[in-house]
This record gives structure tokens, C-alpha cells and sequence, in this order.
């Protein structure tokens, strides 16, 4: 196993780096694209605002090409997930359209403070091997303004005020709006699952 | 959590590792040597606790630019808090907003009614320097969302260190102004005073010190309680 973590310039990298040390794997930072090519597994982070994160991908020439031709498992965490669909309402920014659909804003409600940020439910039918050992109601981290609609690509949601998609996957594209990296011990477990994913082609 | 008396760094691993075992939500350090005298910290300690700690945290005290909580963050803290420094430079949240998102700008506020309004006081952490602003503190609750504060922390300083209950009356005050995430601080004593202040402020969060620090109120009792009062909490 080889673990690439693109280097997205968020905040939440040290954490995710000591997660994945934790699990006693070994992971490289980088915006090379070769050694993203190169990786068996490939995590997108991201925090901060989608337009700010893709056009720190953009600066590396070949990078975000990279990223749209992977075949290996890769998981975008937070905004990192935000960016495989195809555009955020966020800065009304292009992303990378590795999956349908449009991030949109929570809707501004008296009684719902935005960002959301904190421990919610994971409610979801099992089956998905990103899940496995994870039951519904296990709570996970959120700190997020923006989220992505339910959709068929939905395997997990949560509500704050509407459903949104808490995990999604089509092929060998997965996404995470919560933070694994400090979601405590069902965090580990999805990390831990997805660094067992073997690649599909 | 809010670790205010004077500890060594060995002693804040053992208990940044117990809360997270006993399944606190998250931590927060006052950092205490970093401030109010603006030396230079060394700031290590962030990268240790980050290292063990797989729940969100935030560290209060010493950050006064974008290149403090860059080094806080960096070194693998979720959120930073500022206080006094953003009384003396409000635009200081607007920055830090700017260049890492909301979602990481804390702004905690200590206040307490004077002459029958809230106020905010400054340089709470030496007694010596502590002085009342004159800021109204809903005025200035106002003001840090406008400048991009993703929460805040009010610390209700009459009831702080008292262990007599939250101070519902401010925080519901507080809380019908504010748009963001509202975390409680200052009176926790016992489980009740959680409950009151989630049904009553409507508060997103409580944080409490002393009443865990010395084991009087153990973390996995205080969520079995809540969870009883239909409070959803994480087991």
C-alpha cells in the first residue's frame, strides 16, 4: 500500500497525517503528479474555501488532470469531497466533475447555525465496504457550510435541517464530508476501511 | 475543556488522552504561557496533543496574526480561539477568517453585567490587567459574525469557577443574536446545569473545567444523563 495525500494547503493535513500514523500505515504529501499516479490510494483533503483549494491544485501543471484519470481509490475529505463534483455554489467555482451535482449552501435558518459544525449520525443502508464495521448511528465530525445533495451516489447521510450526503462513491471515487481524521474511533475505522480497498482496474 | 491552571505539558498528554477516552466531544487548551506578555512560545506541545488526540481541538491564548494560528494549526489544532487580541484588533477576525474559513475562527468573550448590561471584559487571564472594555457584549457578538467568527465561546464570568449552573438569562440573551455555533462556559457543577443550559440557552455546546478536571462529574456519567433527558449526545 502506498498512500499519497495531495497536498491541498488546508488546515486539517497535520491531523489527517497523524490518523493515518496512528492505523501504523505510512503516507506521502505531495502535489507531484507522478506520485499521485504512482499511489495505490489517494486522499484529496481540504479545508477552507472550494475556490481557494482548487486553485492551489490548479498551480501544479498536470495535477488536476491527474486527479480526473485516477483508477486507484481516492477519498476526498470535507471540501476535498466538495471538489469531485462539478461545481460548488461556493464562489460559484468549476471543479473537478468526477461526480455529478452541484455543493450547494446550507439554507440560512434562525434555529440552525451555519457553519454546522459537531458530532452527527451517520444513517445509511450496509453494504458499502467503506462502512463495514460502522453501524447507523455511529456519530461523526462535521465542520462544513456546504454540503452535496442526496443523491444515487449517496452511502451514507446525516441530517442538520435537511439530509445532505455524508459519504458518496461512484467507482473507485469516494467522498467524506465529515472529518475522519478526528471522528474518534469510527473515523479510524472508515480510514482503516478505505486503505483496504483494492484497486479495480 | 478549558485547562487554566498551570500544568506541564506531560500532565495535559495524560489528560487530553483521558477526556478522549472517556469520550469527550472536544478539547480546548488555554495556552496560559503564551499570553497576556506576547513572548514567543514554543508551540510543540499542539503537535504532541494532535499526535494522540483523534477529536477535534482548539488552543486558545497567543494568537494575535495569521502567522500564529497558521503555526497553531499547522502543528495540527482544528480551531483557534482568540480573545483579548481581537478586542485590541477586531480586524484580526476578519483575517484569519479570510485565509482559513470560518469554521476555524473562534472567538471566545468573557462578560459579565454591569450597571444591568452585558459587557465584555478584556485581559481576563491576569487578574492584574483584567479591565471592563466598555464593549456592550451583544454589540460585540454582532460584530465578530459580521467579521467572520464561525463560533463562539461566551464565558459567563459571575458564574465562572462558581460550579452554580450556567448563566441561562446571558446565554439565551447571547444566543437570540447569534447566528453561529454558541458555546456555553463559566458555572458547570453538576448534570443538571448541562441539561438546563441545552433545553433552556439553546447552546451547541457546554464546556466545563473544574468540574471534570477534579473527577467530580465523570464524562461517561454527564452523556448517560443527557441521553436519559432525551439530549442527543455521542455515546
Amino acid at each position: 500500500m502506498q498512500l499519497a495525500i495531495i497536498d491541498s494547503g488546508g488546515a486539517n493535513i497535520a491531523s489527517l497525517r497523524y490518523a493515518i500514523d496512528r492505523l501504523g500505515m505510512a503516507s506521502e504529501l505531495t502535489t507531484d503528479p507522478d506520485k499521485v499516479r504512482a499511489a495505490s490510494h489517494v486522499i484529496l483533503p481540504g479545508v477552507g474555501a472550494a475556490a481557494d483549494c482548487m486553485s492551489r491544485l490548479q498551480k501544479t501543471p498536470g495535477l488536476v488532470e491527474t486527479i480526473r484519470k485516477l483508477r486507484q481509490p481516492m477519498l476526498g475529505i470535507c471540501v476535498g469531497m466538495q471538489l469531485l463534483f462539478e461545481s460548488s455554489e461556493e464562489g460559484e467555482v468549476p471543479c473537478l466533475g468526477l461526480l455529478p451535482g452541484r455543493v450547494r449552501r446550507f439554507a440560512d435558518r434562525d434555529d440552525l447555525p451555519v457553519p454546522h459544525m459537531g458530532w452527527n449520525q451517520l444513517e445509511f443502508e450496509p453494504g458499502s465496504p467503506l462502512l463495514k464495521d460502522i453501524q447507523p448511528g455511529d456519530h461523526v465530525y462535521f465542520v462544513h457550510s456546504y454540503s452535496a445533495p442526496v443523491s444515487p451516489l449517496t452511502v451514507a447521510s446525516a441530517t442538520y435541517g435537511e439530509q445532505f450526503s455524508a459519504l458518496v462513491q461512484s467507482g473507485n471515487v469516494f467522498g467524506a464530508q465529515f472529518h475522519p481524521e478526528r471522528s474518534a474511533r469510527i473515523g479510524s475505522l472508515l480510514l482503516r476501511n478505505f486503505l483496504q480497498l483494492q484497486q479495480t482496474q | 475543556m478549558r485547562f487554566r491552571d498551570h500544568v506541564v505539558v506531560g500532565d495535559i498528554l495524560e489528560l487530553a488522552q483521558r477526556y478522549r477516552d472517556e469520550g469527550a466531544d472536544e478539547l480546548v487548551f488555554y495556552d496560559i504561557t503564551a499570553s497576556p506578555d506576547g513572548r514567543t512560545v514554543d508551540r510543540s506541545w499542539i503537535r504532541r496533543i494532535a499526535r494522540i488526540l483523534d477529536i477535534p481541538f482548539c488552543v486558545a491564548g497567543g494568537i494575535r496574526s495569521v502567522a500564529d494560528a497558521e503555526e497553531v494549526l499547522g502543528e495540527g489544532a482544528e480551531k483557534v480561539s482568540i480573545n483579548s487580541p481581537a478586542l485590541a484588533d477586531p480586524e484580526l477576525i476578519s483575517r484569519l477568517s479570510a485565509r482559513f474559513g470560518a469554521q476555524c475562527v473562534v472567538v471566545g468573550i468573557d462578560s459579565q453585567t454591569v450597571d444591568g448590561v452585558y459587557q465584555v471584559y478584556q485581559f481576563t487571564g491576569d487578574p492584574e490587567r483584567t479591565r471592563n472594555t466598555a464593549r456592550k457584549t451583544l454589540d460585540w457578538v454582532r460584530e465578530v459574525q459580521e467579521r467572520g467568527a464561525g463560533e463562539i465561546v461566551l464565558n459567563c464570568m459571575a458564574s465562572d469557577g462558581v460550579r452554580k449552573g450556567y448563566d441561562i438569562a446571558q446565554l439565551s440573551a447571547v444566543r437570540a443574536q447569534c447566528r453561529v455555533p454558541l458555546i456555553a462556559s463559566g458555572g458547570a457543577g453538576s448534570k443538571e446545569h448541562f441539561a438546563t443550559v441545552f433545553n433552556e440557552a439553546r447552546v451547541d455546546g457546554a464546556l466545563a473545567a473544574s468540574v471534570f478536571h477534579t473527577g467530580a462529574l465523570p464524562i461517561p456519567d454527564l452523556k448517560s444523563y443527557l441521553r436519559d433527558t432525551d439530549i442527543e449526545v455521542r455515546p
